[in-house]
């Protein structure tokens, strides 16, 4: 815990420069409830979706990002998903269910204090892979894992 | 939609770990009345943002496919007890709600 939040720190110094833009953006919290991006989440193949949620679908793969989810999920409409990020300054988060129709299902823009670490829940529509995308110092990265479905969460 | 929010903040060593659970139906909008077999209008929450001493702390944007009910934790540094944390959330159809509350 302690050693993580040290990294955090010293990545968030590091990029100051990021950090303080992202700060201004964040004093506007009703700026940014206007841009709620559509696009992204309609997009129906997950190299839209990211494009649209983190700028570009260009991620690395890394290993500094834990995805914890489980390995079979009974209830697709409930799957908790938890997911940290060891890489300095990173400043945006979005999770993707590859196998959903729209396959986005949030994205999340952290503040210069907040860890890079969320827990939700999210509905699965059949066994596919969890992308965890993240961004920091402007480079995106991504992590993923297969959950297997055995009751679907979308539809009825 | 008053109450439609419990949250729990908790500071340890400077760092808060907060957990939110919204009551909220996150309809797609697939999904069919099954007596009916008319489509279930979507309504799901758009935007969470979350506020700690007067900061953004974490603002999220949610698509249909978070869980119904949301849950959400994460943590930030900086923190302290008795520090104000605020939530508050807004879906598709406008509706909204927050609660502000202290960091235990």
């Amino acid at each position: 815990m302690n050693h993580n939040r040290r990294v955090l720190l010293k990545g968030s110094l590091a990029a100051g420069a990021v950090g303080a833009a992202v700060g201004v953006g964040l004093l506007t919290p009703k700026a940014v409830m206007a841009a709620w991006a559509k696009d992204a989440f309609e997009a129906k193949d997950v190299n839209a979706a990211m494009t649209g949620s983190m700028g570009s679908a260009d991620a690395a793969a890394s290993d500094k990002i834990k995805l914890k989810a489980p390995d079979i999920a009974e209830n697709g409409a409930v799957v908790p998903i938890t997911v940290t990020s060891n890489i300095k300054g990173t400043t945006n988060m979005s999770i993707l269910v590859a196998g959903n129709n729209t396959p986005l299902t949030s994205t999340y823009e952290l503040g210069p204090t907040t860890e890079a670490y969320i827990s939700t829940r999210v509905k699965m529509g059949k066994t596919s892979d969890v992308i965890a995308v993240v961004k920091a110092d402007g480079k995106l990265f991504s992590t993923k894992k297969e959950v297997k479905v055995t009751i679907g969460g979308c539809g009825g | 939609m008053a109450k439609s929010i419990k949250l729990r903040a908790k500071a340890k060593d400077g760092v808060a770990t907060v957990k939110a659970l919204i009551s909220h139906p996150m309809e797609t909008g697939l999904r069919k009345d099954k007596k009916s077999g008319k489509p279930i209008p979507a309504e799901f929450i758009q935007e969470v943002v979350c506020e700690s001493a007067g900061k953004t702390v974490l603002s999220a944007q949610w698509g249909s496919a978070i869980s119904k009910n949301p849950f959400i934790s994460f943590k930030f540094s900086g923190a302290k007890s008795g520090d104000s944390i605020k939530v508050s959330w807004v879906d598709n159809k406008g509706n909204s709600d927050s609660l502000e509350s202290n960091i235990k």
